[in-house]
């Protein structure tokens, strides 16, 4: 188990900003990410987009930003878990917490600092009657190991990228390949549109355009999908796997379940130190909400800055807290 | 003034009168107007959440543009006249039109 003084939840900008104001107060600091790198929407999304608004910086591209802050920060050697996404909180009697990420990575920490952002990425899952019943029975929204599809009979649902390039890759795997997609054409990336509809007319894949899943059926496991056209015919398609790629959309996810005050998906704060209702979480950046709440990176690094003062009396409970410049102190390392 | 009309979750229509040149979204305008939308990804077309479907003046709205456009065909529930309301400004090609909210409340 890694012991650490604050558990950070989100390694985006304002995660790892918080590792340096918890550094120049001595605590150290393990960062969880369910993105296998560090930066969140800054390197996930649009790393090469230019960001005009950071204080000392007029312009900055984001991943640029994302390598300063890892450069500022490197002084206090935080430690990672990245690719990993949060479950679970166990508070212990003494009041640290035990954080579980849901490969069983666990963090013994005095304070959680949750700096999420818009959440974790979570699959689409669309209306579709019995759906949920058949998740792990047939039924999954990713394909983790295109092997456990070979010679099997698959569906696919959707009509963006990855269920294009799904697709194509299974045509080649898959004993029979569908896919459906509720449109009459592809409007993202022409060139895998094009080889799915090459593979359709070899005869190498069935394309059904115009239509939607709206149920599903089976016994114990999945075994048939049925289809009704924008004609409103309805079809009865035997087959062993659904998978559904409706992309991903941000949810909060199991942290939601921390009886932690929550409003419209984001976590309520006291701005004096950007608490939580409960004790010793704390919130920082985008995941929080509080009376006029902007969401920009430079709050959430006054955020950040906050919070490690109020953060400190639980690390160190017999020291008191005396202000420093960074000017006049230089950076304490350890 | 630029009007156009806006259905809530509920059914219930409103018309808004925006000033124009205010160079909005129609998400942030909607939100603005209080509209119960999440609109969570502050508007990089990312999240869908200001999923709108326009019910009447669709042929006078922009093209949309490869980001908005992908997100849709990601969808589960979008149809033709889907849109998100985060990729269009409120400007004159909204005059008259009726849009109906489809995102997550």
């Amino acid at each position: 188990m890694t012991t650490t003084d604050i558990c950070i939840i989100g390694a985006g900008p304002v995660g790892l900003f918080a590792v340096f104001e918890a550094g120049l107060l001595k605590m150290r600091c393990h960062l969880i990410d369910a993105l296998p790198q560090v930066g969140g929407q800054l390197s996930e999304i649009y790393p090469h987009k230019p960001i005009y608004d950071i204080p000392g910086f007029p312009e900055v591209k984001a991943q640029e930003l994302v390598d300063n802050l890892m450069e500022q920060i490197a002084p206090f050697h935080p430690s990672f878990t990245l690719g990993e996404r949060v479950e679970s909180l166990e508070k212990r009697e003494d009041g640290s917490f035990i954080v579980t990420t849901n490969e069983g990575t666990a963090v013994h920490c005095k304070v959680v600092v949750i700096a999420g952002g818009l959440g974790c990425f979570e699959p689409r899952k669309p209306e579709i009657q019995g759906l949920e019943e058949y998740e792990g029975k047939g039924v999954a929204y990713m394909v983790k190991n295109p092997e456990l599809l070979r010679d099997r009979r698959v569906v696919l649902a959707g009509g963006g990228d990855s269920a294009l390039d799904w697709t194509v890759f299974l045509a080649d795997v898959a004993r029979e390949v569908t896919l459906v997609h509720r449109g009459d054409s592809f409007r993202g990336a022409p060139d895998s549109a094009e080889k799915v509809y090459d593979l359709a007319r070899e005869g190498r894949i069935n394309l059904i355009l115009q239509s939607n899943i709206t149920s599903i059926h089976g016994n114990g496991h999945l075994q048939e999908v049925t289809l009704v056209g924008k004609d409103k015919t309805v079809t009865r398609l035997p087959t062993d796997h659904l998978i559904p790629l409706f992309g991903l959309t941000p949810k909060l996810g199991p942290i939601a379940e921390w009886g932690l005050q929550i409003d419209r998906s984001a976590i309520v704060v006291d701005t004096t130190d950007y608490s939580t209702n409960v004790e010793r979480i704390y919130a920082i950046g985008d995941i929080n909400t509080y009376p006029g709440k902007l969401k920009l990176i430079l709050c959430g690094f006054h955020e950040a800055a906050l919070m490690c003062q109020s953060a400190f009396k639980y690390v160190y409970p017999n020291q008191k807290l005396s202000f420093k410049y960074t000017t006049v102190n230089g950076i304490p390392t350890f | 003034m630029i009007q156009f009309t806006v259905e809530d979750f509920n059914g219930e229509r409103q018309t808004l009168e925006i000033p124009e040149g205010i160079s909005l979204s129609l998400m942030e305008v909607l939100k603005g107007s209080d509209y119960n939308i999440l609109a969570t990804c502050g508007g990089m077309a990312l999240c869908a959440t200001c999923h709108v479907q326009v019910l009447e003046g669709g042929d006078a709205l922009p093209d949309l543009n490869d980001a908005e456009g992908a997100m849709l065909d990601t969808l589960p529930d979008a149809g033709s006249d889907s849109r998100l309301a985060c990729q269009l400004r409120v400007d004159e090609t909204l005059q008259g039109a009726v849009f109906r909210l489809r995102g997550a409340e």
